[in-house]
């Protein structure tokens, strides 16, 4: 596997007067309460992660859980108390001041749940916004600006101001302006909390679409864990500043670690989450005609399978058959576990 | 006792009137007390006591020390006078090069600086002045006078105003389009038709060299404040003091340090006008939100980059407010600064005042106020505009506006030219009309004040007397009468009960400062006046900004006429009163009222807007009608910003009656107003402006501990 690309191991982010010193007497014990009672507010406990190439972290938690505060640790819009993060190797915390400014201009993009546009710019002006930064000519960067404002859909309202645009378009500009230097790392920080359900649904569609398209190694906040299971590659669950569990959508749903992330999940439509590869044996025995793809959402072939009454083949892209399916194990799946069944 | 403990702080409050009023009572005014006093310092008399402090002797007449506290303080205005004087004339003297004897010179540091200094704005105000209206001095600076003798020619004839009103017409319609073109060419017309043309644009080069400077200090304190909190500790008191200091108080002590003429004018109209820029400044770029800086930084914004180019555009609207204050203060110090020998439209306001000319003053005012309109339009405008990438634009279209000008040149050059044939014996109108030779309405209004005079004479007679006799001197009377014990503990009291220990302590500090002055007696007179003012403009201001509110057009109408009368300097109100009530305390009063009732209205009409529309519908809901829904949810809710209105509406009130001296009042800017032509008025000056300004800041300090508690009451912010 190629070097990641970002790369936490153990860092805090504590709040407060003396919080460097306390960090290092605590030994990397970090105990939220013994904290708070000096003065001190931990934001991030600890964290240690890795994210590949192309792969979308979403870090999911409840306000308060932390998760803000570790993006502005990886963005360094906050500095970290201990520990060490790399980009791309390099290591975050020793940048210099200029070091740190070249990378944001070239290889960070981030988007803000309040969108964050500066309101005296007109959506094109926002969009070519950190180009001009960068000491791109005007012109070239509002050609630049105006080849985004296709890619999110905002042809015709280029000159408008942010103030005259609905939630769901500010967001797509401040998608586009994040994009628009061509970045490779990109942050979203709860981008589509603020819209309403049916745009956000249709955000967030629109979201996978792009992302489809560009590949970008992506790290997204929520507190929605609805759009963490729809969009994810993995999910980092934080509560109180500790990552409870950095899985994969169908590994949290089904072994949920801590009590905590078995609360989400419960409610969760696992049919809807769960492949067939992710409940499916290893055995080959008794198998009967039917052949499903390992890559099915249980959802779609469910019924397929449940009017079978003998086991049901699993077979890989390649048409050879790597396991099996019962359907009973479907009815457990889907139904079994849950609190009233108990 | 039931009712006692059920409401506490009424049991308080009453307890702290008996203590006052007992002490009223029980403490009596001495024989020998006469309302004039202090400046004892002036006169000998064996019956005065006299200390001496830091080697100053102060002599004053001593009473029972709960009636008035002894002058301890006398001492400061004298020792401020002897600093001054030390700085100026002995402190650290360097060697200066002389170039007219050719030799080396001693000179104080301070005084070389102020030289410099006033060199420096002298040089900027000839500069534009000259582009104006003409005149050698600027290339003198860079040539010599031999040289202009040798080279007549080179004499700058300055712009005929057919271009200037030209050009400042298509600036305002680039920047906003017709409306504002139409005004500024109207305004220059104006001017220029009714021969108040030399003393406009005098006034305007000193406006363009005192604005833009006040702005950029302004802007740089306010950053350098916003990003060192030791910066901002340090300024905050000095702003305070400044934000309430008369106008006038601080003329004196420029006098000293740069003398007179238009660039002590500059000066210290910088010094009055940067302290609202930087408080504003600092307050837009507190409000912009955490988001949109962390969205600069990701773009990869370098600190310089995200100041410019993100928090400052996004802080926008309030350095705009900051702006505008500065244009205010700019031309509300033009007329003041008069009395510093600037000269233009102020200096004719004034003369024209003191002659009771009032025709004259009105047109000079009325000059001013269209001025200070225009610019604050312009500078509006300038802050709004927007560029348009998308045009294809041809060379013309692109630089059609210059061309234009060009030619508005040319053809106002050609006019002028003509001029010199069809006007030959006369002036020429078509370069410049001069002072007092182009129409004058001034006999007009002249007579109509008279005809005002002998149709109502006995109606104002009437209420001018009945006004004097039967409210305001008994008012007077009853604030002399108190023992400064008994104002004391009432001011504390108050302090205490409002805003805790901390209140009471800052509160009393402020009025101990006062008490010891020698000037307690008049700051008694200015505190009545301003309380008169401040009631009557309340109860105005509350009442018309209620009744605007109930339509959206009337509401928003009325803040129009609000940010249009905060335009005009203060001094133009004096006009139309003295036009009415003449030399009295009435017209003073009156003029404070008009004024003070801005901050009042406009203030009741931000905070009744400001009552979440959420509750108006739970309040319809519940079936209210319209009374009930004013009394019971909007103006208890309303009611914190209105105090905040009440604290400007003291300030402007105080200001007011401090430029009133100058129609003769017996307050506290009577004496600013001597210090003025006193030549050791400086320390006098001072001292008198910081004892106004520590009396708003008395109120200041309570009324913000009121409204900061009433908020967090109430739960909003």
């Amino acid at each position: 596997m190629s070097e990641p690309v970002i790369k936490c191991e153990n860092v805090y982010k504590i709040f407060g007067a003396n919080a460097q010193k306390m960090l290092q007497d605590s030994n990397g014990n970090v105990d939220a309460k013994v904290f708070q009672e000096n003065g001190c507010i931990v934001g991030v406990n600890n964290a240690s992660f890795e994210v590949a190439k192309g792969e979308m972290l979403v870090v999911m938690g409840l306000s308060g859980s932390g998760k803000s505060t570790l993006l502005r640790c990886i963005s360094r819009l906050t500095d970290a108390t201990g520990g060490k993060i790399f980009i791309e190797g390099q290591d975050l915390l020793q940048l210099n001041n200029k070091d740190l400014i070249d990378l944001r201009r070239n290889k960070m993009g981030m988007v803000f749940q309040s969108f964050a546009l500066l309101p005296h710019k007109t959506v094109v002006e926002n969009i070519a916004f950190p180009l001009q930064i960068k000491g791109i000519k005007t012109e070239d960067s509002i050609n630049k600006a105006m080849d985004m404002v296709k890619l999110v859909g905002l042809e015709g309202r280029e000159n408008y101001f942010p103030r005259e645009l609905s939630g769901g378009q500010q967001q797509r500009v401040g998608i586009a302006r994040s994009l628009a230097v061509e970045p490779d790392i990109w942050f979203l920080d709860e981008p589509f909390s603020a819209l309403d359900p049916l745009i956000r649904k249709e955000m967030q569609d629109e979201f996978l679409r792009l992302q489809d398209k560009l590949q970008k190694t992506i790290m997204f906040i929520t507190h929605d864990f609805d759009e963490a299971l729809k969009l994810a590659d993995r999910i980092a669950i934080m509560k109180d500043g500790i990552i409870e569990q950095l899985d994969t959508p169908a590994n949290i749903v089904l072994n949920p670690a801590t009590e905590y992330v078995r609360k989400f999940t419960e409610e969760v439509p696992r049919e809807k989450v769960l492949l067939i590869k992710d409940v499916m044996d290893t055995s080959k025995d008794n198998l009967g005609d039917l052949k499903v793809s390992k890559n099915e959402i249980i959802e779609n072939v469910a019924e397929k399978i449940l009017t079978q009454e003998k086991i049901v083949a699993v077979v890989d892209n390649n048409n050879e058959i790597i396991g099996s399916i019962n359907p009973t194990k479907i009815i457990n799946t889907v139904f079994g576990g849950r609190k009233n069944n108990n | 006792m039931e009712f006692l403990k059920k409401y506490p702080k009424t049991f308080q409050w009453l307890f702290l009137l008996i203590v006052f009023f007992a002490l009223c009572f029980a403490i009596d005014v001495p024989e020998t007390y006469k309302f004039i006093r202090g400046q004892a310092e002036f006169v000998k008399d064996p019956n005065q006591s006299s200390y001496v402090f830091l080697g100053k002797e102060v002599r004053y007449y001593a009473f029972d020390v709960f009636w008035r506290l002894p002058p301890l303080l006398g001492w400061l205005p004298i020792w401020i006078n002897d600093s001054l004087f030390f700085l100026m004339n002995e402190w650290m003297p360097i060697e200066v090069w002389n170039e007219d004897t050719q030799e080396f010179k001693s000179r104080p540091i301070v005084l070389q600086i102020s030289r410099n200094l006033t060199a420096f704005m002298t040089f900027l105000i000839e500069l534009i002045r000259e582009i104006l209206l003409g005149g050698l001095e600027t290339i003198v600076a860079f040539t010599s006078w031999d040289w202009i003798d040798k080279n007549p020619w080179a004499e700058l004839p300055g712009l005929p105003w057919t271009i200037v009103a030209a050009g400042a017409a298509l600036l305002s319609y680039k920047l906003s389009g017709k409306g504002l073109a139409l005004f500024a060419g109207l305004t220059m017309v104006y001017i220029s038709v009714f021969g108040q043309w030399k003393p406009s644009m005098q006034t305007l080069s000193f406006i363009l060299v005192a604005a833009p400077l006040s702005f950029i200090f302004g802007l740089g304190l306010g950053i350098a404040a916003f990003k060192s909190k030791r910066v901002e500790k340090a300024l905050y008191p000095i702003l305070l003091v400044m934000q309430t200091m008369p106008q006038y108080a601080v003329l004196v002590p420029a006098l000293v340090l740069f003398g007179v003429g238009d660039h002590a004018a500059v000066i210290i109209t910088m010094v009055v006008a940067i302290p609202p820029m930087i408080l504003l400044t600092l307050l837009g770029l507190r409000a912009v939100p955490p988001e949109v800086i962390e969205a600069g930084r990701m773009s990869g914004c370098n600190n310089f980059q995200l100041m410019f180019k993100v928090l400052i555009p996004t802080a926008r609207r309030d350095i705009l407010i900051g702006v505008n204050q500065v244009i205010m203060v700019c031309f509300s110090m033009a007329v003041i600064s008069a009395f510093i020998g600037a000269k233009g439209l102020g200096f004719n306001l004034l003369l024209a005042l003191n002659q009771l000319n009032i025709g004259l003053a009105l047109e000079a005012g009325l000059c001013i106020s269209l001025i200070a309109i225009l610019l604050d339009k312009m500078s509006l405008a300038w802050a709004n505009k927007q560029t348009d990438y998308f045009g294809n634009l041809t060379f013309y279209q692109r630089n059609k506006n210059l061309l234009f000008f060009g030619v508005i040149f040319v053809v106002g050059i050609i006019l002028a030219y003509i001029g010199t044939f069809l006007f030959k014996d006369t002036f020429n109108y078509l370069f410049e009309i001069p002072h007092n030779k182009g129409i004058s309405t001034a006999d007009f209004w002249n007579k109509g004040v008279d005809w005002i005079f002998e149709t109502f004479f006995v109606y104002i007679k009437a209420f001018n007397t009945w006004l004097i006799q039967d409210v305001l001197q008994p008012m007077r009377a009853l604030y002399l009468r108190m023992p400064a014990i008994a104002t004391i503990v009432l001011v504390v009291g108050a302090g205490y009960l409002i805003g805790g220990l901390r209140s009471a302590l800052v509160v009393c500090a402020l009025t101990l400062f006062i008490a010891f002055s020698p000037w307690w007696d008049r700051a008694l007179v200015t505190a009545y006046m301003a309380t008169f003012g401040v009631v009557v403009s309340c109860i105005i201001g509350f009442t018309v900004g209620t009744l605007c509110f109930q339509n959206k057009h009337s509401a928003n109408f009325m803040l129009g006429v609000c940010d249009i009368f905060q335009t005009f300097p203060s001094f133009v109100y004096l006009i139309p009163v003295m036009m009415l009530f003449g030399i009295t305390d009435t017209s003073v009063l009156i003029a404070v009222i008009v004024y003070a009732t801005i901050p009042a209205t406009r203030y009741t009409i931000e905070g009744l807007r400001s009552v979440p529309s959420g509750l108006h519908d739970a309040a319809t809901m519940s079936g209210v009608n319209k009374f009930q829904r004013l009394t019971k949810i909007e103006f208890p809710l309303a009611f914190p910003h209105m105090m905040l209105g009440i604290n400007q509406t003291i300030v402007f009130a105080l200001f007011m009656v401090i430029i009133g001296a100058f129609i003769g009042t017996e307050d506290l800017g009577q004496y600013i107003l001597k210090a003025l032509s006193d030549k050791k008025g400086a320390g006098i000056g001072l001292t008198l402006g910081i004892c106004v300004a520590f009396i708003a800041l008395i109120f200041d300090n309570l009324i913000r501990a009121y409204v900061q508690k009433r908020k967090k009451h109430l739960g909003i912010d």
